[in-house]
């Protein structure tokens, strides 16, 4: 690889990680100002969406253990497209109490990675991005919680914007510490 | 400690009062931990999370970790989770295999029957002095693996569990059994467990047969979430109770249930539509139940609770769900979903989503609830609303004894289950002997208004 060839597959790393971050930036503030409708139409019509429960495993045991795995047993998530549209069909109600009236939410992303793009960074169609997040709830007057983890995102161009293919939600926490989970992340 | 004239003031069942302080009162809630969690049969865990030697599950008993293992003879046992020496929780890993448990602080460990094996520099320290088949871990009073499910009791004179259940047994084993009538025969396929800020028998009591918070789930009725939503069907569930006789039933001991009898001609209900596969599966399950219980297989669970903190739900989503106190006002829930252990795969597929999106934190349903939860407790915590208690005048005086099932029974949405359910942790919190904690005798026997 030529020195000028070598350049441009690094431009062309950083492009594609700043449009992945814009487009994951874009989502969450549609999330953030409650907009479930137009949020839904981010997801491709099979997305996985999965929050697994982490827990307490020996040394040694973590990568076959801690976590419960998507299509198996019982998660906090391990969604389809219908059950999502049905969360926010939910939340549209207006009767959902546990929404209603609606929590505050702001959701930090960072730490954004691509760990895989297919074909290449160069016209990417498929993109594994790993990212932080930090989820601030806030409803009624002193319900609060914070929720932390790693999310791993698989992500299908469409046209010139993202489809959200597969989402894995790893909550960095064991015995839920909130009472419910009825916003997304 | 309360008095007894101050608990007969606190619940007044009879009337239909029950004060709050019950359910936000720090005080009340130690008294609690001594007296009734120290003594009722609680529920500890499954065998299916225990299957072979040397397995271990990471449990509860009121607010206390206990470990249910399987030991090498592959019998199973409960032990309080603290090491003798001083008290370091000796496993701190939900489930496993281990031959023994190594504390981690001064390295004694102990096998998974309880008893000590290793204490370091046993000659040079302790020889003489400490023997060590006396430093065995704490196990419980009693313990029973019944249907597959784990029960346990700090007590050694408690009743055994069959005759703690009473007639409550029949509906629990709706909850156990085989879809297809075999007795027995699940297994666990994932516990949840998440704090709520409420007090535990919000939890325990919405289950003994609150059939009125129906509203509560407005919306998840309006949109549809039940095994038929696909298909197109509103509701959370599908409605096979449609041609049933409802009936809700309190039993002496303290526990209630929600179940439904069904119609003579007891034809099976549509189901499961989503899915032909599973359509098929379940009708053919309840022509075998039909067969192998005749008329017995008419009666079907709704949802109940053991006294005092074992809720299931029997029917579907089906799972057994643990009121564990963390305060007066904080409560550790964990969910244990069941299925049959042999149902095909594509079913087990089908159930564990239906769970998710309906029970627990993230399910439609259950979210609602503990919304009601946690603002009844925060709402009456107040001085002023301490004051004031709890309404539970519904249906007074309509149960009927024995009909058309055994129990205390009533045939329309009752509160006597609840009633009843305070009348007997009254009783606890008075130190009754076990005769009157099993209704078998005491002064407010199930002759009382109910
Ligand atoms: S506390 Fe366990 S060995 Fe000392
Ligand atoms: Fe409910």
């Amino acid at each position: 690889m030529s020195v000028a060839n070598a350049q441009e597959s690094v431009t062309a790393q950083w492009l594609l990680q700043q449009e992945i971050a814009d487009f994951l930036y874009a989502e969450a503030d549609l999330l953030d100002e409650r907009h479930f409708r137009e949020w839904l139409d981010l997801l491709a019509e099979d997305v996985s969406y999965f929050m697994p429960i982490r827990r307490n495993v020996k040394f040694g045991q973590q990568p076959e253990l801690e976590n419960t795995i998507s299509g198996s047993g019982i998660s906090w998530f391990d969604d389809d497209k219908w059950t999502l549209t049905k969360r926010v069909e939910q939340i549209l109600t207006g009767v959902h109490y546990a929404e209603e009236p609606l929590s505050r939410v702001s959701h930090l992303i960072s730490n954004v990675r691509i760990i895989r793009a297919s074909p290449s960074a160069e016209g990417a169609q498929e993109v594994t991005a790993k990212s932080r997040f930090l989820v601030y709830q806030n409803r009624q007057e002193y319900e609060t919680n914070i929720f932390a983890g790693k999310r791993i995102d698989v992500l299908r161009r469409a046209g010139m914007s993202w489809q959200i293919t597969k989402r894995e939600i790893v909550l960095d926490q064991n015995v839920l510490l909130a009472k419910n989970l009825t916003i997304f992340f | 400690m309360a008095t007894s004239l101050e608990v007969d003031q606190l619940v007044q069942s009879e009337r239909g009062l029950i004060s709050r302080e019950l359910f936000v009162n720090e005080d009340l809630f130690r008294e609690e931990l001594q007296k009734v969690f120290t003594r009722a049969w609680l529920f500890v865990g499954h065998e299916s999370l225990i299957p072979n030697p040397n397995d271990f599950f990471s449990s509860r008993m009121g607010d206390e970790s206990v470990i249910l293992s399987r030991d090498e003879t592959g019998q199973i046992h409960v032990f309080l989770n603290s090491c003798r020496h001083r008290g370091m929780k000796v496993c701190r890993y939900e489930q496993g295999n281990t031959s023994l448990f190594v504390c981690p602080y001064h390295s004694w460990s102990y096998k998974t029957d309880g008893r000590l094996l290793g204490v370091p520099m046993y000659k040079t320290l302790y020889e003489g002095t400490l023997n060590r088949a006396d430093w065995s871990l704490i196990e419980v009073g009693k313990l029973v693996n019944y249907r597959g499910t784990i029960w346990a009791t700090w007590d050694r004179n408690a009743p055994d569990f069959v005759d703690y259940l009473g007639g409550m047994k029949e509906h629990l084993d709706l909850a156990l059994d085989c879809r297809d009538g075999r007795p027995g025969g699940s297994e666990v396929i994932g516990v949840q467990k998440w704090v709520l800020p409420a007090n535990w028998k919000l939890g325990a009591e919405n289950f003994l047969g609150d059939t009125y918070h129906n509203p509560s789930h407005r919306s998840v009725d309006l949109i549809g979430i039940g095994p038929s939503a696909g298909a197109g069907k509103r509701g959370r569930r599908d409605d096979q109770y449609k041609k049933a006789t409802h009936v809700w039933v309190s039993f002496p001991a303290g526990h209630g249930v929600h179940s439904a009898l069904q119609s003579d001609d007891n034809e099976y209900a549509e189901s499961y539509l989503d899915h032909p596969q599973i359509e098929a599966y379940f009708r053919h399950c309840f022509e075998e139940r039909k067969r192998r219980l005749g008329e017995k297989s008419r009666l079907l669970p709704a949802v109940g609770t053991v006294f005092p903190n074992a809720s299931y739900l029997g029917l579907q989503p089906r799972g057994i769900c643990v009121w564990h106190p963390n305060s007066a006002v904080s409560t550790e829930a964990w969910r244990f979903y069941l299925v049959d252990k042999d149902a095909p795969q594509e079913v087990k597929e089908f159930l564990r989503r239906y769970y998710m999106r309906y029970s627990g934190p993230g399910g439609m349903t259950e979210q609602d609830d503990i919304e009601n939860w946690l603002y009844a407790t925060a709402a009456s915590s107040g001085t002023i609303a301490r004051q004031y208690p709890f309404n539970y005048q519904q249906s007074l005086n309509v149960a009927k004894m024995n009909d058309p099932v055994p129990g205390e029974v009533s045939t329309q949405i009752s509160e006597h289950i609840a009633r009843a359910f305070y009348r007997r942790w009254a009783s606890y919190l008075k130190d009754a002997p076990w005769d009157e904690l099993l209704g078998k005798s005491g002064v407010k026997g199930h002759s009382a208004a109910v």
